[in-house]
């Protein structure tokens, strides 16, 4: 029995094992590779980037635990760019398991904006001056188009229950006109409603951060200059890690992301390999 | 206090991760009771969401403090779907589903015309002139969109000009998979990761 055949029959959990360790050794070992930066991220980054202070930006925070690693790097490095540019963020969720995510990582992060602002004696960011959680309401499509309208026909207040006329940033916010530009994170087929309705109808310009799975899909919106710029899962979060200068969870997954890959790589390459070597001794 | 309830979280999550990761191995009782436990968990969530979100806020309470009465005819839309479990009375439930299929459907031409259709025929006009990367690109695009339309068009026989165009379409499309299959397993690769993360840094602290 050659090395080829005897690979055929090897057990799937010994692959499993394989696959935990490539992920694995790499997170533990610290190991760290250069991320290069694709176009549709660096303009992402650019487009928020170049904004004047105190301009609003509109954050859809549109995805549950099951896409955590994906899309909350995303959104940290995000919400942590837009503090430290001035700008506003104003969080809308449309995934009702996506309500905790949002409220908790935008506390999360603005308390370390704070703390390091306090050292370096910035000025810090308050809830309802400098950023909002509108939180979650239900409506889809209805909703997004409603929206560009008048915000507060879906939300009245926030996601504490606060009247949104009672917050001093949301007194001139009415409608997508109101916003520089829709950064929407995405687990599911939202992003297409944004792009479709928001910014067919509305004019808004969007970013789109996707997980891997969608991020396809999303190419032709790019090429046809209906998103500005595109995150595409683990790698799309590294690479804005990487242009923000903070590396931090998804820049370190990408090491293991690759080890992985080429491991996947290995198993297709000498499966193969051997399902040919196998057929041939067949035939003959 | 606070403490021992963050740590009876972690210690509760890495349970239940390793509970699911079981099923690697094979099925057993442990994932049985994680998968379920999900399932249940995430239903009675959504239930007090949808309450809490959306049925006393939007409902509830304008009709009880604001007396907006008007509400009550969605409201009356919203439980006649409900006859469904009813069959004598089932009928009544149509009513909700045709108000429902008719705004998605109106919304749906709107948004798949002006918005996906007109934006992606305007992005396949692009320009051929020079001798550039951008030229080879927009090239490929448009013999992409020809050959790809050509294999999706049933009329005429699949032979000749017409066969050997619909051959690279199939080309194309293949590519296409092949893309989305790669990036599907960097999204589930993505999970393991954050999981593993999880594992060996919040509840083990192998990973500093």
């Amino acid at each position: 029995m050659s090395i080829f055949e005897k690979f055929e029959k090897i057990d799937r959990r010994f692959i499993f094992l394989l696959v935990a360790l490539a992920v694995l050794t790499p997170l533990i070992f610290k190991v760290t590779m250069k991320i290069p930066i694709s176009s549709p991220v660096k303009s992402a980054f650019k487009a928020v980037d170049t904004l004047p202070r105190g301009t609003n930006i509109l954050i859809s925070v549109d995805y549950d635990p099951a896409s955590m690693p994906e899309l909350q790097p995303m959104y940290r490095t995000l919400l942590y760019q837009c503090f430290e540019k001035g700008l506003k963020p104003v969080m809308i969720v449309q995934w009702p398991l996506g309500l905790p995510l949002s409220i908790n990582t935008m506390a999360e992060v603005a308390e370390q904006y704070n703390e390091m602002a306090r050292k370096e004696g910035k000025d810090t960011v308050v809830y309802g001056r400098d950023y909002v959680n509108i939180g979650y309401r239900p409506g889809g499509v209805a909703q997004v188009v409603g929206i560009g309208k008048e915000i507060r026909d879906y939300f009245e207040s926030d996601y504490r229950g606060t009247p949104l006329d009672s917050l001093p940033m949301m007194k001139d916010i009415h409608n997508y006109d109101n916003f520089a530009l829709l950064f929407a994170l995405e687990a599911g087929s939202m992003g297409d409603i944004y792009v479709q309705y928001a910014n067919a109808r509305f004019g808004i310009k969007i970013i789109l951060g996707m997980t891997a799975v969608s991020a396809p899909d999303a190419y032709p919106y790019l090429q046809a200059h209906q998103i500005i710029g595109l995150l595409g899962g683990l790698q799309g979060a590294a690479e804005y890690e990487t242009l923000m200068k903070r590396p931090a969870f998804a820049t370190m997954g990408m090491t293991a992301q690759s080890w992985v890959h080429v491991l996947i790589v290995l198993f297709i390459l000498i499966g193969n390999i051997g399902y040919f070597i196998s057929r041939k001794k067949k035939r003959s | 206090m606070h403490n021992f309830w963050v740590i009876l979280g972690v210690w509760m999550a890495a349970f239940l991760t390793l509970a699911i990761f079981s099923f690697l191995y094979k099925d057993n009782p442990f994932y049985k009771f994680a998968e379920h436990l999900y399932v249940g968990t995430s239903a009675g969530y959504m239930l007090i969401y949808t309450y809490f979100l959306v049925i006393k806020p939007m409902l509830i309470d304008p009709i009880s403090q604001e007396h907006q009465w008007i509400l009550l005819i969605p409201a009356f839309f919203g439980v006649i779907m409900l006859t469904r479990w009813f069959p004598k009375i089932a009928w009544l439930s149509r009513w909700s589903i045709a108000f429902t299929v008719g705004i998605g459907t109106g919304l749906a031409i709107t948004g798949s015309i002006q918005g996906l259709l007109v934006p992606q025929i305007k992005g396949t006009l692009i320009a051929l002139h020079g001798w550039n990367g951008a030229t080879l690109n927009n090239l490929l695009i448009i013999i992409g969109v020809i050959a790809t339309l050509t294999y999706f068009y049933f009329s005429k026989e699949h032979r000749g000009f017409v066969g050997k165009t619909a051959k690279l379409g199939i080309t194309y499309i293949m590519i296409a998979f092949g893309a989305s299959f790669g990036y599907t397993v960097m999204a589930r690769i993505s999970l393991l990761i954050g999981r593993m993360y999880f594992l060996f840094h919040t509840w083990i602290p192998l990973i500093k």
